[in-house]
């Protein structure tokens, strides 16, 4: 039998320190710290999990089973759909790896985390400044959820019953707020959109939206990446019937594409993550949530929130946390969320990914974004039997493309491109919306250069060509 | 002696100057432009942002310097100890954050094909295994973001099994104790549960009595954490669950307290249905200043097809992993995607680095560790064990300075500041609500007995200032970088600035020297 190691991450395992931290409280063995736990109930075996490895094979292992994988650095993807690639500057990284960061605790004890604290004030006031709303919080776990929140808030301003939602929306996000919603009981209406811009249909929004309706939700750019026009007249509508009106964004277009506030937002929620976030897999995300500054909204909120203040003494400013009393460990079961844990190191990295690249930066990418795009619309265009995309409207980052001319499922084509091309298209979104045919759902971003572009335009070429 | 840094950086709104940048992108090449045109420019009026964002403007280097000096003013795990109870600030290993900084899974998207992702599925898979082994429950999904929203979805799951065994209507009820964490009464109601709260005993552990007069056909599950929060193991546990099984509920495990029991006891063999798991906390993965950590919860056999969709599995004819979306049972998504897929990873090196021998040696020494500091602890002029005193605590250990108080009148708040002087973060403060300025404190297995005794001597230290010059801890901290905060004035509507145009339009927050 090996000699017991002492394992690196617990310094007391040493015999001669337990000894003597047992004697001090004056016991023999660690079991009788234990003898409370019934017998019955005790575990009389080892966990069944593997036997602790040094670090040189932890690593070892587990870069062999990540070497199974195929990631987007070194297969050319075309996928976004609620996780966006984009570059994020190697200050980004530096900055959250910075253990300062990384390994504190939620902001508790201010005067000692005013580092974590300013970030977070930091990262609330540029979420602001994109959406143009007065108060924005530390974050939420992601978009859907952030969503769910949302009318929940409006619903604890109101007391209505309903939510209108445009009929073209991720089906996680759909999912989540349903699933978010269900316990209050609300009904989801869907309002149609036009089928020629895929614009949301003004008419059939109108008849959906009643003094039941506790909010408004639409999304901009769309989930099929069009920009959404009708985003003013939606606001009216809700604001009509006194609902409230939420607005979802993806925050890299708000160089380019107007603030949320200068729609009427009430509440605006979107997905931080391409804000200097990886993709990991698809977590973590990183959720936005702002809304207006009447104390009767901000008052509903979920989530924590960071606030300036000052020292006791008056001679100098700080930061702390907010409106606790919202919150669950003060308020409970009458807490506006039971949100504690959330995004925070996430937050940060939006906040260091915007303070580079500032509003010129922010223009630059939303621009390089939408000619980018563009461009792959206009190449894959060319390719006979293909149709992108399928809506007459201005695109941002996403765009459909559809097959059914060419007599190919969609699926085939993918597997054919991925297979035989190494190139990984759009996602599939014919199961999602079977109303739009053989179609996938394609991500062009400024990390996308014009070869990347081409390649793809010359693989579906060739694929959709030989097939014939 | 300890003193933190103290820039007295400004808010980066009023750093940089017009015109400097950052950060530029790539140059979109000539016949890109050619063909696509300047696409911006075709925007519709109606959508165009004709007022650009006021972000600030600043070069690299000085972004670089102004987050740094930030984190040179935030007290950290990496820096020293970090007792917040319930919360299992442990050491979170180096080699972890490295794995996960590598592209190999950085840069994986969620919607890629199976076949290009079955190294991390296996991974995630494996995991899930895992952590059903440790809390001995059927099946574990990873999906939730945070120990909240495990709890959320464990109460949805509740409510879920009682609608598809028909009597959701009348199963209105969760019960909680009164020491319980803050997150379950919040969890319930999101839930759309009435909360029931039930006292704790003489003896700091769930009263039986009381909870027997308050179960009925109401109720749909009681939230409860083992060890509770006083860091007492709840030992009529099996009773527990006999009396909410006899009237038809769901016990749920809040896995707040699961470190002190690695490899001793599972929530499983303890009658618990439903168990989530705070991966941030028992399996060390960094806190990153309040999240992201990772919430995953286990199942019993009865409650597996509820889980959310979709589900990591594993083919064993093909010998792949699949995301299973056939589940018509399920409650449907509570996230977009499969989890927060970097912190999982890190559990999962964790979880190799320990090996069964390690996760159950970590139980011990933190349980170790605490009754150390119980019996350091005693003694001090002030302090008090409230509840079952002489019982062992498990991984954390309630103090009150209740007495300190009304001799002296240095609160819990006042010792928790002083702490900080000392270059020691404090023990969670005020909870459970149930002990009068109360100090919880949860060393973890991590620190090493120089450190709990550089802990015992400053709290020591405390309250001899307590008696001999209140004053002084009053007015703590001194050496942090500011000293102590008006955290009402942050509040309050008139005074409230929740961001910097919020300030701005406001102006009401002032300092002298700022």
């Amino acid at each position: 039998m090996p000699k017991a190691r002492i394992h690196p991450y617990i310094p007391n395992g040493v015999p001669e320190t337990k000894q003597e931290m047992l004697q001090e409280i004056g016991i023999k063995t660690i079991d009788e710290l234990y003898s409370d736990v019934p017998q019955k109930l005790r575990l009389k075996r080892e966990l069944d999990l593997p036997e602790a490895m040094s670090e040189q094979q932890v690593r070892h292992h587990i870069q062999t089973s990540l070497n199974r994988n195929r990631n987007t650095k070194d297969m050319l993807t075309f996928l976004g759909a609620g996780c966006w690639p984009h570059y994020i500057p190697a200050v980004v990284d530096n900055i959250v790896q910075r253990s300062e960061f990384l390994t504190s605790y939620t902001p508790y004890q201010a005067e000692i985390s005013q580092g974590m604290l300013q970030a977070l004030f930091e990262y609330q006031s540029m979420i602001c400044e994109l959406t143009g709303m007065d108060v924005a919080n530390s974050s939420m776990y992601d978009w859907s959820s952030a969503l769910g929140e949302a009318v929940r808030m409006a619903v604890r301003v109101n007391k209505r019953t309903e939510v209108v939602v445009p009929k073209i929306i991720h089906p996680d996000r759909y999912a989540t707020l349903q699933t978010y919603i269900d316990p209050l009981k609300m009904r989801i209406k869907k309002a149609d959109y036009i089928r020629e811009t895929g614009l949301i249909n003004l008419e059939d929004l109108k008849n959906q939206v009643s003094d039941k309706t506790a909010a408004v939700y639409i999304e901009s750019p769309s989930y099929l990446g069009f920009i959404e026009s009708h985003v003013k007249e939606s606001a009216q509508i809700a604001h009509d019937k006194g609902a409230l009106f939420i607005m979802g964004v993806d925050p890299t277009s708000l160089g380019v594409l107007k603030a949320p506030a200068d729609y009427g937002a009430d509440i605006v929620v979107g997905e931080g993550q391409p804000l200097g976030n990886h993709l990991n897999f698809g977590g973590p995300l990183l959720g936005l949530f702002a809304c207006r500054g009447e104390m009767e909204l901000i008052r509903q909120m979920p989530g924590r929130v960071i606030g300036m203040t000052a020292t006791l003494k008056g001679d100098r400013m700080g930061f702390c946390m907010a409106l606790q009393t919202r919150e669950q460990h003060i308020r409970r079961e009458r807490a506006t969320s039971n949100i504690c844990t959330n995004e925070a190191l996430c937050a940060v990295a939006s906040a260091a990914y915007l303070a580079l690249l500032g509003p010129e930066g922010l223009r630059e990418l939303g621009e390089t974004v939408m000619i980018r795009t563009q461009y792959a619309v206009s190449k894959l265009n060319l390719i006979e039997g293909v149709k992108t995309p399928l809506f007459k409207s201005q695109h941002f980052k996403e765009f459909t493309v559809n097959f059914d001319k060419t007599r190919k499922r969609a699926q085939r084509i993918h597997q054919t491109l991925l297979k035989e091309y190494g190139i990984h298209g759009g996602k599939s979104i014919s199961k999602e919306f079977p109303e739009l045919g053989q179609t996938a759902l394609y991500c062009v971003t400024e990390v996308h250069s014009k070869d990347d572009i081409d390649q793809l335009a010359r693989g579906l070429k060739a694929i959709l060509e030989e097939e014939r | 002696m300890f003193r933190q840094a103290q820039w007295n950086e400004k808010v980066i709104f009023e750093l940089g100057a017009k015109g400097r940048r950052g950060y530029f992108l790539p140059r979109v090449e000539d016949e890109v432009s050619k063909l696509a045109g300047n696409a911006a420019n075709k925007l519709p009026k109606t959508v165009e942002r004709t007022q650009p964002p006021k972000l600030p403007e600043l070069s690299e280097v000085e972004v670089v310097r102004h987050f740094t000096r930030l984190s040179q003013m935030n007290y950290c795990v990496d820096l020293g100890f970090y007792p917040l109870g319930s919360c299992t600030m442990k050491y979170n290993p180096k080699i972890n954050d490295a794995l996960v900084g590598v592209s190999d899974i950085s840069e994986l998207h969620p919607n890629q094909d199976a076949d290009t992702v079955q190294g991390i599925l296996e991974i995630l898979y494996t995991l899930s295994q895992w952590l059903a082994e440790v809390t001995g429950t059927y099946e574990v999904c990873l999906q939730p973001c945070a120990g909240a929203q495990g709890e959320l979805l464990g109460a949805l799951i509740m409510r879920a099994c009682h609608k598809f065994n028909g009597d959701v209507d009348e199963r209105t009820e969760l019960i909680v104790p009164d020491s319980a964490h803050g997150t379950n009464p919040a969890s319930g109601t999101m839930a759309g549960f009435r909360i029931v709260v039930v006292p704790s005993n003489e003896n700091g552990t769930v009263d039986l009595k009381a909870l027997k007069t308050v179960v009925s056909s109401s109720t749909a599950g009681l939230m409860l954490t083992n060890p509770n929060t006083l860091g007492l193991f709840e030992e009529d546990i099996a009773e527990i669950a006999d009396i909410i099984h006899s009237v038809g509920g769901f016990l749920y495990y809040d896995g707040a307290n699961l470190n002190a029991i690695l490899g001793k006891t599972r929530p499983g063999d303890m009658g618990y249905d439903i168990v989530h798991i705070n991966i941030h906390k028992t399996f060390g993965t960094p806190h990153g200043g309040g999240g992201p950590g990772a919430g995953p919860i286990g199942v019993s056999q009865e409650l597996a097809k509820f889980l959310p969709v979709p589900q990591i599995s594993y083919d064993k004819k093909l010998s792949r992993c699949y995301l299973d979306y056939d589940k018509p049972q399920s409650i449907g998504k509570i996230r977009s995607f499969y989890g927060n897929i970097a912190v999982l990873l890190r559990a999962y090196a964790y979880i190799l680095s320990m090996g069964s021998e390690g996760l159950a040696e970590a139980a011990e020494i933190s349980v170790l560790n605490a009754n150390y500091l119980v019996k350091r602890l005693s003694g001090i002029r002030g302090f008090e064990l409230p509840f079952a005193k002489g019982r062992p605590r498990k991984h954390e250990c309630v103090f009150s300075v209740r007495l300190m108080y009304k001799e002296t009148g240095v609160s819990a708040r006042d010792v928790a500041k002083r702490l900080l002087d000392y270059g020691l973060h404090s023990p969670t403060t005020y909870f459970p609500h149930i002990v009068d300025e109360a100090l919880m404190i949860e060393p973890t297995e991590s620190m090493e007995k120089e450190e709990l005794d550089r802990f015992v001597e400053a709290l020591k230290k405390i309250s001899d200032e307590a008696y001999s010059n209140a004053e002084l801890v009053k007015k703590a901290p001194y050496n942090a970088a500011v000293t102590r905060l008006d955290e009402v004035q942050a509040s309050h509507p008139k005074t409230i600035a929740l961001s910097w145009r919020m300030h701005q339009n406001r102006n009401v927050i002032k300092a002298a020297s700022s």
